[in-house]
């Protein structure tokens, strides 16, 4: 059974909740619990009664550029979920909660601060025999207003920031596999290759994959002090310097992000979503293998 | 080369939905999944039989019928493996009973044409990884029916 999340020594215990958490909320109007996959079969296959979906790629990516969605995109679509700026959001998903946290990433960018995540996912919702169904809700569409527009600069990196990182030393992690961070593949295992044309990883960054954070058999993320032993010992992280992750479009970076983040209270953490796929194809930028 | 006339069909049928029947009837392809029978396999499947590169941990066995047709059977362990039921089920429907010959032609192509929307990066790959076994099976028992 997992340590309770109130005794994993977390810096930021209250981002995270337990399912039991989420059982005693199904009902409660300031909560709205989202689903977000990356398989978009899984939602509609059965979900926690009364949650909503979320699809990374047509809610919160614009579908033109390569980037996220504007103000009016992150207006409409928490008007759609029902969702006020008083809505406390729950996100849970598939793959230890990957997409979850990506999602959860993207809302930050908005300012939605009233966010968590739901320890364990999916896989732990499941694996305790909790209900599921495949039932739509139907909340009341709101007319959510954001007060500013969408705030990059504390929680995400463009390559610039990248390259000015890496002339001042700055802490990195690489999150893919060994074999991506080694350069002997351009793609996740049993993944298509997404056209990077150079494999390795960007001078000085350091290999932790993403879940490594988590527990296997449920999802669950690991305590503190294992965290600390993973990125703070082993890699030699600091939590107090400015720090950089990046996978290989910025999802499973936003996973390590929200480790470093909230669990260990990194002060300055940014995710770099143009990641491997925009790092391995620039002319001339700087590769180490 | 053309597709069986009954995977044609279904692939024609669910192009004619929008993005929301679509899913549905995926989903209604997922809850008819029948796990491989007893008498042909039992846990744990032999590994000879895992299909490489599915995140779901699915299985497929080919069985020769009396006629030489072939008769398709899939396990699907992982219980989020929604996609492996739907395909498993759409290829036990609309292959089981052709000869070898045939089923060994399938182009594992046709993964994008049943899923569109609905397939994602990961799955993607081990959606066709599921299609290349059947023809590999197909392919092993053509050869027999050559040998034999």
């Amino acid at each position: 059974m997992a340590t309770p999340i109130s005794e994993r020594g977390y810096a930021h215990p209250d981002v995270l909740v337990s399912t039991d958490w989420v059982q005693d909320h199904l009902q409660d109007p300031n909560v709205r619990i989202v689903e977000s996959n990356e398989d978009t079969l899984l939602y509609s296959s059965g979900h926690i009664p009364g949650a909503v979906h979320v699809d990374w790629t047509s809610d919160l990516n614009d579908q033109i550029r390569r980037d996220y969605i504007s103000r009016e995109g992150f207006e409409k679509l928490m008007s759609r979920i029902g969702a006020t700026k008083d809505t406390t959001v729950v996100f849970y998903g598939d793959k230890n909660n990957w997409w979850a946290t990506y999602a959860f990433w993207v809302f930050q960018l908005f300012g939605h601060t009233k966010a968590k995540v739901m320890d364990g996912g999916r896989l732990k919702w499941e694996k305790e025999g909790r209900a599921t169904t495949r039932d739509v809700p139907s909340h009341s569409p709101t007319n959510y207003k954001s007060s500013s527009e969408r705030n990059d600069l504390p929680h995400r990196a463009y390559r610039d920031d990248v390259m000015a990182h890496i002339k001042k030393q700055g802490q990195l992690v690489d999150v893919r596999s060994p074999e991506e961070y080694a350069g002997t593949r351009l793609h996740m295992p049993d993944y298509p290759n997404e056209g990077a044309l150079r494999g390795g990883h960007i001078p000085g960054a350091k290999s932790v994959p993403w879940a490594r954070a988590i527990n296997p058999e449920d999802g669950s993320f690991k305590t503190a002090t294992e965290l600390k032993k993973l990125y703070c010992e082993d890699q030699k992280l600091s939590p107090s310097q400015e720090t950089i992750a990046y996978c290989r479009i910025g999802e499973r970076s936003s996973h390590t992000w929200f480790a470093l983040r909230y669990l260990l209270g990194f002060s300055n953490v940014r995710n770099y979503d143009g990641s491997w796929t925009e790092w391995g194809n620039m002319v001339g930028v700087p590769i180490e293998k | 080369m053309a597709l069986p006339k009954k995977l044609e069909d279904v692939i024609e049928t669910l192009e004619l939905f929008d993005p929301s029947d679509r899913t549905g009837m995926l989903l209604s392809y997922s809850d008819q999944f029948r796990e491989v029978p007893r008498e042909i396999a039992t846990r744990p499947f032999a590994k000879s039989h895992q299909i490489p590169q599915c995140e779901s941990d699915a299985y497929a066995w080919a069985m020769k019928r009396p006629d030489g047709g072939l008769d398709l059977h899939f396990a699907v362990e992982n219980p989020s493996g929604v996609s492996a039921r739907a395909l498993a089920v759409i290829l036990q429907k609309t292959l089981s009973g052709l000869p070898p010959s045939e089923i060994a032609q399938i182009d594992p192509a046709i993964v994008e044409r049943i899923f569109r929307q609905n397939i994602s990066m990961g799955k993607g790959l081990g959606l066709m990884s599921m299609v290349q076994a059947v023809q590999a099976l197909a392919k092993a028992a053509a050869a027999q029916d050559t040998h034999a």
